[in-house]
């Protein structure tokens, strides 16, 4: 059978997601438990979590979560990086050994900066070059993955239960304002751990529930502006759109998701006419990066998330509050979890976004 | 000599018990076939005229007649088949290169045919079109690489110019002079009636459809004919021909006999010459000088009108259309080798240019490659032949397709393939008045536009059972396709996988 990458294989899953709009720390504990109710939505082939705030003595560096296949391939891995990168700190990530977690890789996190001269050389703003030395490394050094690339965040994913992952990387010693998790049911057995999710580049990171019928459109679309889609997940490519959107073309959140997710010709020939031509233009210039077929996600940031379900509602979201916490998943079992007098309980309606932003400052 | 009088192609058989000399197939055959014998009092038929154009079979009110394959054959040789016998006749006995009409009729490959359609089960759900918006609009012309902001903020939302349309099909050139007034009209209707638009062909725009001008492409080629400043100006867009699919490499002849009366007129030269388009233009010998005029044909219209640059799929098509797409025009027009034609040399029609599928797959692969696919849209045609035809263009990348022979089977054209002669039967592809008036654009245009639509309803079940909402997020969905029956090279080129993968 085919590896994971080579292959594309739809997946069904759960989202959750929590926030805090002060900016307050809170453990990895609850959204943990928070899948736990979710528990038939995974299958036990991918779990993963991102947190937001977690490396705040390290806040300025870029964070390298990467998974290595062998020793040599870390060895080679860091000869690449040493020519590229500061490397302010290197360390194994700490993990629990638990029967539930088999087979892992040599799993490393690096805090680093580009090395001075090679980014002048380089010509690229700092994001930029960072993306791209993550995507070398993911196409070109065998057996290294990068999965996580972000400034005082982390993604935390592998093969298994949600739940049983965030025990394994013992999330409850970390603290973040922000924390999105993932179980996913994909529909054969990889079992490749770069393959679970939230998929991640730079601090952005996406939490994906569906499948999307878009994808070769999409990917075929993002690839032409230096992105490689080695995954073939929905996932992949849907970061990669956000990170086109958001950072290469300067768009706001709403806007971005009036791509993604665009209004019906038909709504947007019912809106006033500044709003007619904003969304009339942003459906003409990025058509195809139009995102269709069942899709709940939420994508976290530096500062905030958004959770963004398809046009046609076709995947079960939920968003309930806290006080200043705000909470998001597939089903309120959930947020219930999370916060049992969680209020205001709602289901967005398809392609409208939810943005949840940390107060300036508090993070 | 004589050698080819015996051999007919088709015979006429007509049913003598239910014929009752009405002499409808007689008045309604421009080609002379049917002919009453007053001494026997019956009908009778000179077969060799006969190009099974089924205009008698369809009019004739006792059902009487059919046209069949001649059972007369020469004897049966694999190698040498009968009508490569009769045109070796023919050309013995005129000495002149053949002509031939509509697309290529050989049995060389049609890809669409290996191609099949993915739909959704079970991890997505398929999409009902009669109970959920389903989108089939489409915008033609560059995008923007870069988004701009107003002052206040607000995205800056100029825009280089764009067609709308509301499915992703038009109506692709013909001429005036190769097609009739009544047939131009249809076409010039049912485009503004569904949104969408047709294509004047080289042979300018007659004066009365200057309204229609919103849904109106016209067209510069070679020869120039009929252009001039309010033409240009008349259209919603300016479409280069360089080429076409049925004879690329060559230019047009339409004879002098097509060049009677508006004709004449619309084409701004004398009656009765013929009108010759040269193979090149001759102010374009290269990339550079295509370039000029693309952007003469932009400061003439001040840059409100896109510019189609139309070329026929040949072997370099990628490498040629990645020079289109860097001359500024805004969309590209491919036509492949089974496009149709008023009148094309037979050798040429069946021998130059390569599929469309395969051109398609080839252009919309460099582009993205060269990450220029969003400066041009992409329009294909030569030959679309149904919606689902559409949609594997669509999904192998193109923005829209092109269709030309679709449309006239719509106005009644039954593929008799013999435009040339001017003696069309069904008042499409002549300029003989008591032919053109068979055509009734009231009809025709309605007939235009159900079929557009049926398709549009096929397109957008199609689209439902992918799980997909709108055509937008079909393009270049080459996952949404598979093969059968095809070699590694051919999916290759194709970029899709076969069945079972």
């Amino acid at each position: 059978m085919k590896p994971e990458g080579q292959v594309r294989i739809p997946s069904g899953c759960a989202i959750s997601a929590m926030i805090s709009k002060n900016g307050e720390r809170m453990s990895g504990e609850k959204i943990i438990e928070s899948m736990k109710p979710m528990h038939d939505r995974s299958n036990g082939l991918g779990g993963g979590f991102a947190a937001y705030g977690i490396y705040p003595e390290h806040k300025d560096y870029y964070a390298l979560h990467i998974f290595f296949d062998s020793r040599a391939a870390r060895m080679e891995c860091e000869t690449f990086m040493n020519e590229k990168l500061d490397i302010a700190k290197s360390e194994r990530i700490p993990t629990r050994i638990i029967a539930e977690i088999t087979d892992e890789p040599l799993i490393w996190r690096y805090f680093v900066l580009p090395r001075r001269f090679a980014l002048q050389n380089s010509q690229l703003d700092e994001r930029e070059y960072i993306l791209r030395l993550v995507m070398t490394i993911n196409t070109k050094l065998d057996g290294c993955f990068v999965f996580s690339s972000g400034k005082n965040m982390g993604s935390f994913k592998a093969v298994g239960f949600p739940e049983d992952v965030g025990r394994f990387y013992r999330l409850e010693e970390y603290e973040g304002y922000c924390w999105t998790a993932h179980g996913r049911y994909p529909t054969n057995t990889p079992g490749w751990w770069g393959g679970a999710h939230p998929f991640t580049l730079l601090d952005y990171s996406i939490v994906h529930n569906g499948e999307i019928s878009s994808y070769d459109a999409n990917r075929r679309f993002i690839e032409m502006f230096g992105y490689k889609c080695t995954l073939q997940t929905d996932t992949e490519v849907i970061t990669y759109i956000m990170d086109y959107l958001l950072r290469r073309q300067g768009l706001t959140l709403e806007e971005a998701a009036h791509v993604v997710a665009a209004p019906f010709w038909s709504t947007i020939s019912r809106k006033d006419e500044a709003a007619k031509e904003q969304l009339t233009y942003l459906r003409t210039v990025f058509p195809s990066l139009l995102i269709t077929g069942p899709f709940s996600i939420v994508l976290g940031f530096n500062g905030g998330l958004m959770a963004l379900n398809d046009r046609l509602k076709l995947r079960s979201m939920v968003v309930g509050h806290k006080e200043d916490l705000v909470f998001i998943a597939s089903e309120e079992a959930a947020i219930r979890v999370m916060e049992p007098d969680a209020e205001d309980i709602y289901a967005p309606v398809g392609g409208e976004p939810v943005i949840v932003r940390v107060k300036e400052g508090a993070f | 000599m004589g050698v080819n009088d015996m051999i007919s192609t088709f015979e006429v058989v007509r049913n003598e018990q239910r014929c009752i000399q009405c002499r409808v197939c007689e008045t309604q055959c421009a080609n002379l076939v049917h002919y009453y014998h007053p001494d026997t009092g019956l009908m009778m038929s000179d077969e060799s005229k006969c190009v099974n154009c089924q205009r008698c079979v369809a009019l004739c009110p006792t059902r009487a007649l059919k046209i069949m394959k001649n059972r007369c054959r020469m004897r049966e040789n694999a190698n040498w088949s009968q009508d490569t016998i009769l045109e070796i006749y023919k050309q013995a006995d005129s000495g002149a290169v053949l002509l031939s009409s509509m697309g290529n009729p050989n049995p060389l490959p049609v890809y669409w045919d290996r191609i099949l359609i993915n739909a959704s089960q079970v991890t997505n759900p398929p999409i009902d079109p009669l109970r959920e918006p389903m989108e089939t609009r489409v915008y033609l012309g560059r995008k923007p690489e870069q988004i701009s902001r107003k002052e206040d903020g607000s995205l800056d939302t100029k825009l280089a110019p764009q067609l709308q349309l509301s499915l992703p099909v038009m109506f692709s050139a013909m001429s005036y002079g190769s097609i009739s007034y009544n047939a131009h009209a249809s076409l010039a209707r049912a485009a503004t009636e569904l949104g969408i638009y047709y294509n004047t062909g080289e042979g300018g725009l007659h004066q009365d459809f200057y309204r229609y001008g919103a849904h109106t492409i016209i067209q510069v080629a070679s020869g120039r004919f009929g252009v001039h400043k309010d033409y240009l100006e008349a259209g919603a867009a300016v479409e280069i021909k360089m080429g076409q699919g049925a004879k690329p490499g060559i230019g047009g002849h339409l004879p002098g006999t097509k060049i009677v009366g508006d004709v004449s007129r619309t084409r701004m030269i004398p009656e009765g010459t013929d009108a010759i388009s040269p193979a090149p233009h001759h102010d374009i010998y290269s990339i550079e000088d295509l370039r000029q005029l693309v952007y003469s044909l932009k400061e003439a219209t001040e840059y409100k009108k896109p510019i189609i640059v139309k070329v026929a799929a040949v072997h370099n098509i990628a490498a040629i259309a990645s020079g289109i797409a860097r001359s500024g025009a805004d969309i590209i027009a491919i036509d492949g080798f089974r496009g149709g034609t008023g009148a094309a040399p037979t050798r040429i029609r069946d021998n130059v240019g390569i599929p469309i599928e395969l051109a398609l797959a080839a252009v919309d692969t460099r582009l993205r490659e060269e990450g220029i696919r969003n400066r041009v849209s992409l329009v294909v045609g030569g030959s679309i032949r149904s919606a689902s035809d559409v949609v594997k263009a669509i999904a192998l990348g193109a923005d829209a397709c092109y269709v030309a022979t679709a449309a006239v089977l719509a106005l009644g054209c039954h593929l008799c393939r013999t435009c040339q002669t001017g003696k069309c039967n069904w008042g499409i592809a002549t300029q003989r008045p008591d032919l053109v008036k068979r055509l009734n654009p009231d009809v025709g245009s309605e007939r235009l536009v159900n079929l557009m639509n049926a398709w549009k309803h096929e397109i957008k079940e199609l689209l439902g059972g992918m799980g997909i909402n709108s055509i937008e997020a079909l393009r270049g969905n080459r996952l949404m396709l598979r093969g059968v029956g095809m070699t590694e090279k051919e999916l290759e080129i194709l970029g899709i996988a076969h069945a079972g993968e």
